[in-house]
Parts: C-alpha cells; sequence; structure tokens
C-alpha cells in the first residue's frame, strides 16, 4: 500500500521528524514495502486470542517510595547542551 | 592475523594458578586490539586506562584469596550498556557524546566479579539492524571473511570474539541480535527467557522484546558468565524474581532420552541447501547421544517476521521519544521554536533505518491504526507463543538454523528492508515468545560458518546450555577460527 506524500509528512509530524522533499520518494518506497509486509497479518485467525502485551505473566511490582539515589545534578546536567543555573535552556514557549 | 582464541574457563585457569596475571590478559587483548581492529571496527571506545585499572584491581582480589571464576579475564560491553564516566553511543550520532551517569546492572554485575573490560563494541544504531551497517560509526567486518556483514545487531561484540580480541562481549537481543551474529562469526550467542536478566541501564529498544544475552566461544563460558549476571534486579520491574540455578553444574546432564523438536516449515523455501545439510549433521550428532529427534509445526512462523514488524517499531517509537536534544543527546544549533529544535535535532541525530522504524511505529500507533496493526500484531504474537509452547508440550527443545544463510555481503540488502527482515526468520518467534535461545558453530557452508539454533520452554536456560555443551564436546565447529583450521 502506497502511503501519499500528506501521509508522509503528517506521520513525519506526529513522530517529530523534519524530512526533506528530496527524502520523500525514499520514504514512499521503503514504507510502501514495509506496510504492504505486514498488512499480511490481515489474514491470520485471531479469532479468539487476547492481545499479549507481555511474554511473561508478571503482575506489576510496587516498591517503597523511597529516596535510593544522591544527588547528582551537576553530573547528569553535563550531559545536556545548554543549561543555566542548573536549568535546562529550551527556547521560548510562553509569549 | 594471528590465530589466538582462548575461553573464560582456559584463561581463568592460567590467572587462578599465577600463570599469568590479570595485567598480561588484558595487556595481550589490548595488543590484539591494536592490531586488528583497524580492519575489523568491532570497538566503538577502547577504554585502556580503565582496563588496566581493573585489571590491577582482579590482581590484587587473587593476591587476597577473593577471586571467582571471571576475575580478572578481558571482555567487552556491546555499546548499547551505560556505562560510567565512559561514553555510551548506542551506534548513534544522537548519544555520540553521551555519558550515563550509571552503570547498567550487568555492567554492574560483571565488574563485581572482577572481569575487566576493554572498552564498548559497535553496534547497529539503536540495536536496528541484521548487519551492523546502521552503526554512526561505520559498518563491522566479517573476521571470516572482511567483504561480509558479521550480522547485528551486535555484531562488534560477534566480530571480536571471533577474532579473538576479547573471549567473552555482551551483546542484546530482541529479535535476533545475539544470536543471527554469533551464527554469522561462528561463535556461541544465547538470549535467556525475557526477564531473565535485568535490562536496567540497557538503552531500550524494544521493552517487551529485549534482553541481554552473552556472545563467547562456549556454552561452558556463557554457563559462567550467566551465573553472574542472572536474577532478580529491583531497579527493572519486568526483571523475573525465578531463582537462579546452577547453570554450570548442569551442563554435562545426559540428553539420552530427551526429545528435541524439529520445526518442518524451517526447511521450506529460503534456507540455503549447505546450511539445511549441516543442522541434519548436527541433529545426527545429538541422535548419536541417545536423543530423540521429532518433527514439529510451527504453522504460523510466516507470521512472526511481520508481526515482529509491527510490535518492534511501534514501541522503539515512544522509547526513542525520550531523544528531544534537551537534557542529553545531540542537540541542533539555531532553532528558536521548541517544536523545530525536536524536529531538526532528531533528523540530525539518527539515521537512516531508525528513522524508518520511527516513522514505521508512528503510522502502526496512529489514529485509525491502531487496531489493525498494533492489536493484530499482539493477537499474532499470542498465537506464535501458544504454537511454540504447543510444540514444549511433546519435546524438551526445539532445533533449526539460526539463519536462512551464511554471512551476506557488505551493501548486498541495505537498500532492501524487507530482505533484511527476513534474515530474522528463525529468530524473531522466539523474541515475541520470551523463549530462552542459543546459537552454536554447526558446520561451515562454502568456508562461512552456520548455526544450529537451539530453543527451549521459559526459564529452561540450564536445559539449552546443556544441549549446546554436549554438542560442543562432540564437534570441534566451536573451535574453527576464521581462515585457519581449528585454535
Amino acid at each position: 500500500m502506497a502511503l501519499s506524500k500528506q501521509e508522509i509528512e503528517y506521520i513525519a509530524h506526529l513522530a517529530r521528524l523534519e524530512i526533506d522533499q528530496g527524502e520523500i520518494p525514499d520514504y514512499e518506497a521503503k514504507l510502501g514495502k514495509i506496510i504492504d509486509f505486514i498488512n499480511d497479518l490481515e489474514h491470520a485467525d485471531t479469532a479468539d486470542l487476547l492481545p499479549m502485551a507481555h511474554p511473561l505473566a508478571m503482575n506489576q511490582r510496587l516498591r517503597a517510595d523511597e529516596v535510593t539515589e544522591t544527588d547528582e545534578r551537576d553530573y547528569l546536567q553535563a550531559n545536556a547542551s545548554k543549561i543555566s543555573g542548573g536549568l535546562y535552556v529550551v527556547p521560548r514557549v510562553i509569549e | 592475523m594471528t590465530r589466538q582464541r582462548q575461553t573464560i574457563a582456559e584463561l581463568s585457569r592460567l590467572f587462578q594458578s599465577g600463570a599469568v596475571s590479570s595485567r598480561e590478559l588484558t595487556e595481550a587483548s589490548l595488543k590484539r586490539i591494536a592490531e586488528h581492529d583497524s580492519e575489523l571496527n568491532s570497538f566503538i571506545n577502547v577504554t585502556q586506562e580503565e582496563a588496566r585499572v581493573a585489571a590491577d584491581t582482579a590482581d590484587k582480589l587473587l593476591a587476597s584469596g577473593k577471586a571467582g571464576p571471571l576475575t580478572g579475564v578481558p571482555m567487552a560491553h556491546k555499546d548499547i550498556f551505560c556505562t560510567r564516566n565512559i561514553t555510551t553511543t548506542c551506534g548513534s550520532r544522537m548519544l555520540e557524546n553521551f555519558v550515563s551517569p550509571y552503570d547498567a546492572t550487568v555492567v554492574a554485575r560483571l565488574a563485581e566479579a572482577g572481569m575487566v573490560s576493554v572498552g564498548k563494541t559497535n553496534m547497529d544504531e539503536f540495536a536496528m539492524g541484521s548487519s551492523n551497517e546502521t552503526s554512526y560509526f561505520g559498518a563491522v567486518k566479517n573476521p571470516w571473511d572482511q567483504e561480509r556483514s558479521p550480522g547485528g545487531s551486535s555484531g562488534g561484540s560477534a566480530a571480536a570474539v571471533a577474532a579473538g580480541l576479547v573471549p567473552m562481549a555482551t551483546g542484546t537481543d530482541t529479535g535476533g541480535s545475539v544470536r543471527q551474529p554469533a551464527a554469522l562469526c561462528g561463535i556461541t550467542g544465547f538470549k535467556p527467557t525475557y526477564g531473565r536478566i535485568s535490562r536496567f541501564g540497557m538503552i531500550a529498544y524494544a521493552s517487551s522484546l529485549d534482553q541481554a544475552g552473552v556472545l563467547g566461544l562456549t556454552a561452558e563460558d556463557v554457563a559462567l558468565v550467566m551465573q553472574a549476571i542472572a536474577g532478580f534486579d529491583a531497579r527493572d520491574s519486568t526483571c523475573s524474581a525465578e531463582p537462579v540455578p546452577d547453570y554450570v553444574a548442569g551442563l554435562e546432564a545426559s540428553v539420552s532420552g530427551k526429545t528435541i523438536g524439529v520445526p518442518k516449515e524451517y526447511f521450506e523455501a529460503g534456507l540455503d541447501a549447505g546450511y539445511a545439510e549441516a543442522v541434519h549433521s548436527a541433529l545426527d550428532v545429538y541422535q548419536q547421544m541417545g536423543a530423540d529427534i521429532r518433527e514439529v509445526s510451527l504453522p504460523n512462523l510466516s507470521l512472526a517476521v511481520p508481526a515482529y514488524y509491527v510490535v518492534s517499531p511501534a514501541e522503539a517509537s515512544s522509547n526513542l521519544s525520550r531523544f528531544d536534544g534537551i537534557r542529553f543527546g545531540h542537540r541542533a544549533e539555531g532553532m528558536t521554536d521548541l517544536e523545530s529544535l525536536y524536529k531538526l535535532t532528531r533528523k540530525e541525530g539518527f539515521g537512516d533505518e531508525v528513522k524508518r522504524r520511527i516513522m514505521t511505529g508512528t503510522y502502526v500507533l496512529s489514529a485509525g491504526y491502531y487496531d489493525a496493526y498494533y492489536l493484530k500484531a499482539q493477537k499474532v504474537r499470542q498465537l506464535i507463543s501458544n504454537d511454540m509452547a504447543r510444540c514444549f508440550e511433546d519435546v524438551d527443545i526445539l532445533a533449526g538454523p539460526t539463519t536462512p544463510t551464511p554471512a551476506f555481503r557488505i551493501g548486498e540488502k541495505v537498500d532492501d528492508p524487507i530482505q533484511m527482515y527476513l534474515n530474522d526468520i528463525y529468530t524473531v518467534s522466539v523474541n515475541l515468545a520470551g523463549l530462552p535461545g542459543v546459537s552454536i558453530p554447526c558446520g561451515l557452508v562454502d568456508g562461512l560458518p552456520a548455526g544450529l539454533q537451539l530453543v527451549g520452554p521459559h526459564f529452561a536456560e540450564q536445559n539449552v546450555l546443556n544441549f549446546a555443551h554436549l554438542f560442543q564436546k562432540e564437534t570441534d565447529w566451536h573451535l574453527r577460527v576464521p581462515g585457519e583450521g581449528v585454535s
């Protein structure tokens, strides 16, 4: 199934990926092939089956809400490209 | 290339007897990396100084009588495992300069056991690939033929072990990423049951499928490493509390009277004829040991790859949404609004295959398509899991080829995602069902290694390693070295 240029642009927007106009033919060709391939699932008889979200039947484990880590703010923030006064810097979001 | 491969068990005996120090073993490993890795490209980062410090610590442990079976032996980590103070790139430009604030549980447990990490191995970007060609740091070469791929995504780990740079390396297996490269490089690659090893500090690709694994020279070495890394970890909510048995003690059990199921669908279209012959010869070896070989059926095998390529990209698109350029990782320059910052950061930081999977995952989860793709794939996952569970009512273990062909040429499949995805045909159903599986060398096809895959029921690691070990006692395929005879 071919995806239209508009569909590809819409999916890229949902995925927060910028794509160039020049990349669209490659996405059309390759995503189209992938979607054709996964469309094979239509033919599977899954009438009485429940969806399997996880390979093991496990219950969600809970733990006490206790502090177990030490504060390493500076070490953690060393990974960020832009920080100021211990805060992460982002472009202005509120005018 | 000089051929010099020794197992963990052999190196450990030398170390414990005082015949060689950890510092000497470590220097020898670093020397081999320096000599050969400019060709293979199996390492992203060689951590010489840290390795020397760890080796000296191991030597002191031995002197104080505190050395265990892994102490002092060099190894490497796939660059998907977080390491404090050392970069963890996941094979991506996005994380080129990322330094994790903590060690992965696997890293911490092996360090605790006294193993000496000499560096971080190359991999497909974010573990998305079956050829190691998607790495931002360049393709890895297969030591058996440098024009060919070592497989992926743990291709750097597989190539490094096959070439004797280290006796063991960690890997991760979401759809075959430990077993497939092990098969293509002629070594032993083990993926335990989902939840057997903690995923804490292992960068997530598809969380319901990801599992840490071990790439080594023998099943015995895998058992030694598994003993140290398997088991409960409070930091991973999906890590199992099931008790860890003595894997080494279980290696010698007789397989006489046990039953091996061989799925007939494995030998239908797509399997290389020489490869099929190697697998049949391996089954004969088991038959001579007294095992009963029985044909079984996995009627929905052809749906496994399509189901996997819905579930895994869906989970990936969600997991990789954390890479936004703000708190860590690559950040695009000069953007004046937040959305453009996200979009350009991700465009620059991710490679083509990762973007394709994010796009596929976003599509199958998007409004109007969720039921048709994601929900349907989860039902097919149940179907495949039920098929395998039904087999295990009658047989102890399943056996077959690990891959449809031996190592393919670099560049051969990179432009056709479907051809690349079909390389995972025999391995992905094991991940969908969460089962333990191993690939062991079982022959050579036109001079390239072929792998036998053995799969057991949930938490039957001991059984799988037992079958693998007994095969390696009877045969010498695991001792074959690239370009030569037996090591």
